[in-house]
């Protein structure tokens, strides 16, 4: 088989089809269908012994509106706002501090180490630094601080802090990445037309980081929106989150079809969410082609 | 494919991105301050990121079981290498996952890597939309669904139900670094392979897989990284006696936990850093051959 030479994009059709088919299918099969499975499941009934019924039901979704999910949906809501906005409040100087700096591979290095642990391990370790008898209370106590146990573990905050944790390099890394492509000269231009040095991190900086800014919040707030094991470990009655309620669903009460229907919450709330990122790049892409096209 | 916002970084990882003279010039005089607020974030940032790894080194050198620090002793570093059988099973089991779902996954990525990139095809868009989800669903869906799926077609869960799920979380990163790579891809060197004589398939093996080899090579790192790390997903799609790193560490949490696992996981950052610091000169060598 001779190739057609000298353009880029070929159009013979049947060398695509065959390179890239293999991982196509094996996305249809293994990722495709057992969502198509869900999205149809969540408009079946509840078998007796767990399963579903092939009845046509809306049953799991009038179950969602109890009052006590919509607790629980709330609550997921405001612990990964709270946990994003700290996360990328504090990645954002990271990220300019990383892509100022001369040692910019190391540092990367740096971020990335702790993440070779496993997520299990890292989260054990800080249940042992915010436990009754852990690290941080033996500390204070020795100290003479405070004569009890200071509760730190199993409440909302101990969700929020575990969740910054594990998901700060997801933030800090975009973001390191778009203030390095920023043209540094844009901000001394910033500051000989007399704008103060928080006026242009933030009229001038920010702009242009914002598609950056936008990839860490969506790969932080995602994931915490379905977090299951860490509100499972470091949180307790008060931080039960949507992804207990399915790990739940599935495993304990057997009610598939409810199970599927909060998952269809998070897909549709995922796809929102991507599309957005992906217009909103595409956007200053056309952007900048259009300036360089008109200088 | 250039409205991915993962290329930004990956194209780092896989090459630096040449800057116009002034940028490079502005970038140098801001380098030139040493010390500032957003550097002292950055250095209290690593130092949080790092304090867990601090406590499990300690208490891996800990005396007693409790999680207080009592003595210096390397007891839980003799129960690991001689009294964990079960342990070393699932260490095994993850090594066996990691390797064989990134293999593949680096074999389907790569090639459709390349049929993305190079070649117009009905089915292209589908292709790149499903392959850029994973990424985003949070893996309690991911899990859930292949879980029900498995279930659906009576596939019993174990060994192999693992390994399909690792290899389709694992196949978006192994595409996305590969297709990064070809992005800066200078395309005349095959034109010139193919004016020089060579042969489709020597073209294929000794021009084009060298030069996109570093971002395969990362792809297939990333996937190990990812399916050793997968908690979630694996927890719904295990069966029996198919019990993975994470899923021991797991029980091992909410039954009892034995310091044993934080001398594992000493060794275990330890054997990474050693790899992540061979690689690095094995890339760079890689890179300066070119």
């Amino acid at each position: 088989m001779k190739k057609e030479q000298g353009t880029k994009a070929f159009n013979k059709n049947s060398l695509g089809h065959l390179y890239s088919w293999p991982m196509g299918l094996w996305f249809t099969i293994f990722f495709v269908v057992p969502l198509a499975i869900i999205i149809l499941y969540s408009f079946l009934k509840k078998g007796l012994y767990g399963g579903v019924e092939w009845v046509f039901s809306f049953n799991a979704y009038k179950q969602m509106f109890n009052p006590n999910y919509g607790i629980v949906l709330m609550r997921t809501l405001k612990i990964s706002f709270i946990s994003t906005l700290i996360t990328i409040l504090i990645a954002l100087p990271c990220g300019y501090a990383m892509a100022r700096s001369k040692i910019q591979t190391f540092l990367l290095f740096l971020v990335i180490i702790p993440f070779w642990t496993n997520s299990l391990i890292r989260i054990f370790a800080w249940m042992s630094i915010l436990g009754n008898d852990g690290f941080i209370n033996s500390l204070l106590m020795q100290v003479g601080l405070t004569k009890e146990h200071l509760q730190l573990l199993y409440n909302q905050n101990a969700v929020v802090l575990v969740s910054v944790y594990m998901y700060l390099p997801y933030a800090i890394l975009p973001i390191f990445t778009a203030i390095d492509r920023f043209d540094f000269s844009l901000l001394e231009a910033a500051r000989d037309l007399g704008s103060t040095k928080m006026g242009s991190m933030l009229r001038v900086l920010l702009p242009n980081i914002k598609s950056g800014v936008l990839t860490a919040i969506i790969f932080t707030f995602i994931p915490i929106f379905g977090a299951y094991t860490v509100p499972l470990l470091v949180g307790g009655k008060d931080s039960y989150m949507i992804g207990n309620i399915i790990v739940d669903q599935v495993n304990k009460t057997r009610n598939w079809p409810l199970a599927a229907a909060f998952s269809m919450i998070i897909t549709v709330l995922s796809t929102f969410g991507v599309l957005w990122m992906m217009f909103s790049s595409k956007k200053e892409a056309g952007l900048k082609t259009k300036k360089e096209g008109g200088k | 494919m250039s409205n991915n916002p993962f290329n930004g970084l990956i194209a780092r990882i896989n090459k630096k991105k040449p800057s116009s003279e002034p940028a490079r010039h502005a970038k140098r005089a801001y380098q030139k301050k040493h010390f500032s607020l957003s550097f002292m974030v950055l250095v209290l940032t690593l130092f949080f990121l790092f304090i867990p790894l601090f406590v499990i080194i300690a208490y891996s050198f800990n005396e007693g079981k409790s999680s207080s620090f009592t003595g210096f002793s390397l007891m839980w570093y003799k129960k690991l290498f001689f009294e964990s059988d079960a342990l070393w099973t699932s260490l095994f089991n993850s090594f066996f996952i990691a390797l064989s779902s990134a293999a593949v996954s680096t074999v389907l990525g790569t090639i459709a890597a390349i049929g993305i990139n190079w070649y117009k095809f009905k089915g292209k868009g589908y292709i790149q939309t499903i392959t850029f989800l994973p990424l985003v669903l949070p893996e309690v869906i991911v899990g859930m669904s292949m879980l029900i799926f498995f279930s659906g077609i009576k596939l019993p869960l174990g060994l192999f139900s693992i390994f399909a799920a690792h290899t389709t979380f694992c196949l978006p990163f192994v595409f996305l670094m590969v297709l990064a790579r070809l992005d800066e891809f200078d395309y005349s060197i095959i034109e010139a392979s193919y004016d020089l004589g060579a042969t489709e398939r020597e073209t294929m093996f000794k021009v084009i897989i060298p030069a996109i080899f570093p971002g395969i090579m990362a792809g297939f790192m990333m996937a190990v990284t990812m399916s050793l790390e997968d908690f979630v997903i694996t927890f719904f799609v295990s069966g029996p006696g198919s019990t993975t790193l994470p899923l021991y560490v797991y029980s091992m949490i909410r039954f009892g936990v034995s310091p044993v696992i934080n001398a594992l996981s000493f060794i275990i950052i330890l054997a990474t850093i050693l790899i992540a610091f061979t690689l690095r000169k094995f890339l760079k060598n890689i890179a300066a051959a070119k």
